[in-house]
This record gives C-alpha cells, structure tokens and sequence, in this order.
C-alpha cells in the first residue's frame, strides 16, 4: 500500500508516532474546542450574531487583535537586542540577566498586571514623570500594549537565542573579508538567518498576548469602547449568565486567532524556502 | 451530564461525613461578608450542639455575587447562599431551577436579615469637599467604582446615585439618566468586582471617592486606618438588601434543610442580629442596633422595588447588553 505522506527513515515506528499525535490533539486540544463550538451553536443565530457584533465587543476586537500585534512587533526587536546581547557578549552578570528573562514566564499574571499598574497610574513610580509629559499609560489602550510586550517578550528572546548561538560567525567574517559592509552583513548574513526564530517568536508572542487576561485587565481600566480586551468581555458575558454568547465571541477570537497564527507560519516557510532556493 | 462526577464526589464526600457525626453546610457568599459569617458559623454551631447535641460544621465560599451565583447554577453544593442582591438568587431559581422562584417570601423582610447601603470612602480630610452625590459629579472629582455588569456592590451604587437623581428632580428619568452619565465620565478604571475597586483605591491610590458598601467602607476604614480615609455618608441612599436562602434541592439531598433552615432562622435571633450590627450591616432589630449607637448615621433610604420595581425590571432595563448602562458607554445598538 502507498502512504502518501510516509517518507522512508532509518528509525521505524511511523503509525505508533503518528496515531499518537493525532490522539493527543483530538483530546486535548480539538475536543474542548468543539465543545466550545457547539456551546455557541446552541443558541439562536440571532443572538449569537448580536453578541459578536456588538459595539462594544467590536471595539474590543480591535483593542485585543491591534495591541497584541504591536506588543507583538516590540517583542521582535527588542527581544532579538536581548537575545544578540545575551549571546554575543560577556559581561559581569550575564547568568543572571539570562535568568531574569524568563522571569515573565514564571510570574503568575496577576502580579505582574497589578505591579505594572502600580508603576505607570498617575501617581506611581514611573507614572509620575510620564505624566507631567502628558503620556498616561495605566488605564489606556497603550498600558495594554505594555502589559502584553512583557509577557510577550520571553517567547522572542528564547526562540531567537539558540538560533543566534548556533550561527557560524564564519559567515559573518567571509562577508566582511568580500567587503560587505556591517549594515549588508546584518541584512543579508544575520537576519535570514534568525528569521525563521524571530517568526516563531512573534508567533508564540502574539498567540499569548491574544489569550492574555490577568495582568491585563489590571492596567487596562476595562472603560467599555476604550479599553475592554476581548477576554474580559467573554467572563463578563459569563457573569452575565450568557453562556452561549460568551462562547461565540470566543469562538471569533480562535477563528481569528488561528487564521493569524496560520499566516504567521506561512510567512515563515515563505522565508525559509526563500533561504533554502538562495 | 456534566456534573456527574463532582456529584458523585460530593456524594461520596457526603456519605464518609454523614458516617463520621458532624453535619456539613456550605454556605456560598459574596465578597465581604467574610468576617460576618465566620463569626455568625461559630455561634450557630455553639448554639445547635446546645439544643440538639449534634456537630455542625459550616464551610464559607466568598467571591462576586454574580460568579458566585453562577458557580452554584454549575453545580457547586451549596446547601444556603447569602448573595449580594436578589437578582443573583433569583438566577440561580431560574436558571438551575433549585429553590422555588417565590423564595424570597420565605423569610422576614423580603429574606434579608441585614440592610446595608451605599456611601463614600474619602481621603482623609476630605481634600475634594466631596459631601453628598452632587459633588461626584463635579469636573476634577476622580469616582471610583466596580463595573455593574459584573459586581453587585457596583449595580447598588449605581441605582442609589440614579435614585438620587430621581428624587432631586421629581422622578425626572431623563435627568436622572444625565446625572448617572456624568458620573461615570469621572470615573477612569471600572475593576470587575468591589474588592479590586477597594483595592484600586486604598493600594494603588486612584481616585478621590470610592463608592462602597458601608460595611466594606468600614472594614477599609479599619484596615487603613482613621489617618488615611474617612467614610462619608450622604444625605439619601439606597437600602441595600442583601438576602439569604436555603438552597432547596441541594440540602434535601444533603439532608440538611432543618439545619439550613435553622441557621437562616438564626441570622434572625437577636444574637445573630447583634453579631451584624457589629460587622457593620445594619441589623433589623433596634435592640441590636442600640448597642452600637453613632455608628450607623440615620439617612433617608430608599428601596429597589420603589424606585426601580424590582431587580428583574431594574438589571432588565439598565444592565443588560443594549441597557442603559451601555447607552452611557456609547455601546449604542
């Protein structure tokens, strides 16, 4: 019999490996998902259609999908700085500030939305020189973004620095020696190199900040139209005892999620065939 | 059937206790009422061995009345809920259908053994003047509050400022309505429930007046200390009534409804009643009331159901999605 997409390789066991990953994802992950479908569908199309279509939860769309885009994208270049210090240089101190950026995996998000929101309200230590400069961050869309780039952060660094690590400076030195200059030895020798990490980075970032409740909601002020994130809307619906609403909008965001997830990997392979044709 | 599993816990759970003497209740409360009822528990499990020889031990669930309440709907064995409204206990009959929907005729005073209402915890020395409603209005004056979507304490404060309103103006909707309005423009962050609006303000600082529960507003006051915050009472608030049930159903199959029944009852005596005036909930009772004279500062209170016509009607027409409360956020339809 022809399997299709059965390669042969020197270690056996294909059909074990296989029927187990299936399995697995059929239990874990596409299980609870369909639950949460067909919670949603038991309801009328009407009413489904209004709970994902109000203003409010329109609005919150765009608060959770934009800030989580743009913590996203402050996650890329500041955690590829992180991760090249990290790997590039010695320095007194390094064991630890390699620690430390883990951190933001560890906490539990609530501490760390409430200590951010002591840091940046009016009042607080860093708020209080913002303020006089007219930046408030606590309580709106942009405190949302802060909240989101610190815990998005950790999934750059760490998808960006074995990559960086395992890069032959070689390449670096030949381009140099061809009389390349820095600025095309980054573009041209380094960044192809990392940008398969750096999407997978972003895409693991982007995919958490989505999801992202606890540290959120603490600095967001939850004011309806400006500063709700699409989460909080789904427990306030549930609070409201709208099961079936609160599972359509959740419903939205995986759609929505996982059509940006998907791109986000196509563009990922886009580059690396890019690279491997090069 | 996806309570299966937990009832078959609870079951077995049920059984191993029944079999070792001690009764099991488990009360599920909301937010502040933690330190009442652990007081409340230790007297009635005192008083209950006295008259009846028999052990009872009384676990308490606090959290949002609404989560609280959903909670139970999903299959948490309460055998009593002590909610912050009405409407939550309501949907519990609705919805899990596990007491009957006249519950609240069951007991004295609409099945709420203590009051309680709405007032303003300050800053101390009062910097911002802030004296009665109208001042909450005020450019400048930051006002702290829950979101009523989701926190009943915030749901009362939010009727006893549009019932204000409505007194003022001679029951003038419209205006009652623009009052409510600019009020929530003054307020910059709407926490989920009244512990994170307490907090938010006492912790973190923000805001001038926090809209609270007397008895949370008393607790704070205590905690912070006289030098930090003072507890402003206005002229006319709403009389907040927090009502107590046993849950039919699940003390039956307990078997447990004549000690539920008993602790409620108790709630009533005129020692559960003292035990409530001093936790801060305005008992009703003088006799209890009179042992802790100035601490409960006479205001013209009004209720629910005469000024709203009952909590369906009210969350119906100001809380639901498309209600008033998402007209003042510009959540229009």
């Amino acid at each position: 019999m022809l399997t299709p997409f059965k390669r042969p390789s020197v270690l056996p066991g294909f059909w074990p490996a296989f029927s187990y990953t299936a399995l697995y994802l059929t239990v874990i992950v596409l299980i609870p998902l369909s639950a949460v479908f067909l919670k949603a569908v038991s309801s009328s199309w009407e009413h489904l259609w209004k709970a994902i279509s109000a203003p409010n939860v329109v609005a919150s769309y765009r608060l959770s999908f934009g800030a989580s885009l743009v913590a996203g994208l402050i996650s890329v270049v500041v955690g590829f700085l992180v991760a090249w210090v990290l790997v590039r240089y010695e320095f007194p101190g390094k064991a630890l500030a390699d620690a430390l950026v883990d951190l933001p995996f560890a906490l539990p998000t609530a501490v760390a939305g409430i200590a951010l929101t002591s840091l940046y309200t009016e009042n607080g230590w860093v708020g209080r020189y913002l303020t006089p400069l007219g930046i408030k961050v606590a309580f709106t869309p942009l405190g949302v973004v802060v909240a989101l780039t610190f815990i998005g952060l950790p999934f750059v660094v760490r998808s960006v620095q074995p990559v960086l690590a395992d890069a032959d400076r070689e390449l670096e030195e030949a381009a140099a020696s061809l009389g390349a200059t820095r600025r095309q030895i980054f573009w041209r020798v380094i960044l192809p190199i990392v940008r398969p990490a750096l999407f997978t980075g972003f895409a693991l970032a982007l995919a958490r900040a989505l999801g992202e409740y606890g540290s959120v909601i603490f600095i967001s002020g939850n004011l309806p139209m400006k500063t709700e994130i699409t989460p909080l809307l789904i427990v306030s619906k549930l609070e409201q005892y709208d099961y079936a609403g609160a599972t359509a909008i959740a419903a939205v965001m995986l759609i929505a999620s996982f059509a940006l997830l998907l791109g986000v990997n196509a563009l990922q392979r886009r580059t690396r065939r890019f690279m491997e044709t090069e | 059937m996806k309570h299966t599993p937990r009832m078959i816990a609870a079951l077995m759970l049920g059984s191993a206790l029944f079999a070792a003497g001690p009764v099991k209740l488990l009360n599920v409360s909301y937010d502040p009422t933690r330190e009442l009822y652990q007081e409340i528990n230790a007297a009635f499990a005192k008083q209950w061995k006295a008259k009846t020889g028999a052990d009872v031990t009384i676990s308490q669930s606090h959290g949002g009345s609404g989560k609280q309440a959903r909670s139970v709907i999903d299959g948490l064995q309460a055998d009593v809920v002590t909610l912050g409204l009405a409407y939550d206990i309501d949907s519990i009959a609705e919805h899990a259908h596990l007491l009957p929907a006249n519950w609240q005729t069951r007991l004295p005073n609409n099945s709420t053994p203590y009051t309680s209402t709405i007032v303003f915890l300050v800053r101390k020395g009062n910097p911002k003047h802030i004296g009665d409603w109208e001042d909450l209005v005020k450019p400048g004056v930051s006002v702290i509050t829950p979101n009523p979507k989701t926190s009943g304490g915030a749901r009362w404060s939010y009727l006893a400022a549009w019932g204000y309103a409505l007194k003022k103006n001679n029951g003038d909707d419209k205006k009652a309505e623009e009052f409510v309005t600019r009020l929530y423009r003054n307020v910059p962050v709407l926490d989920s429930g009244a512990r994170g609006s307490t907090t938010t303000f006492a912790q973190r600082g923000i805001g001038d007046v926090l809209l609270s529960w007397e008895n949370e507003a008393f607790l704070a006051l205590n905690e912070l200390g006289k030098d930090k915050v003072e507890v402003i009472t206005p002229a006319i608030s709403i009389l907040a009534e927090p009502p107590v049930a046993v849950v039919d159903k699940i003390a039956a199959k307990h078997g447990t409804t004549e000690v539920a029944k008993a602790y409620l009852e108790f709630l009533y005596s005129e020692e559960g009643q003292e035990i409530g005036a001093k936790n801060y909930y305005r008992a009703r009772s003088a006799q209890a009331l009179a042992k802790y004279p100035n601490r409960f500062p006479a205001l013209q209170l009004f209720t629910v159901d005469e000024l709203f016509g009952g909590w369906q009607k009210a969350q119906k027409r100001h809380f639901e999605d498309g209600g008033v409360f998402d007209r003042i956020y510009g959540v229009g339809r």
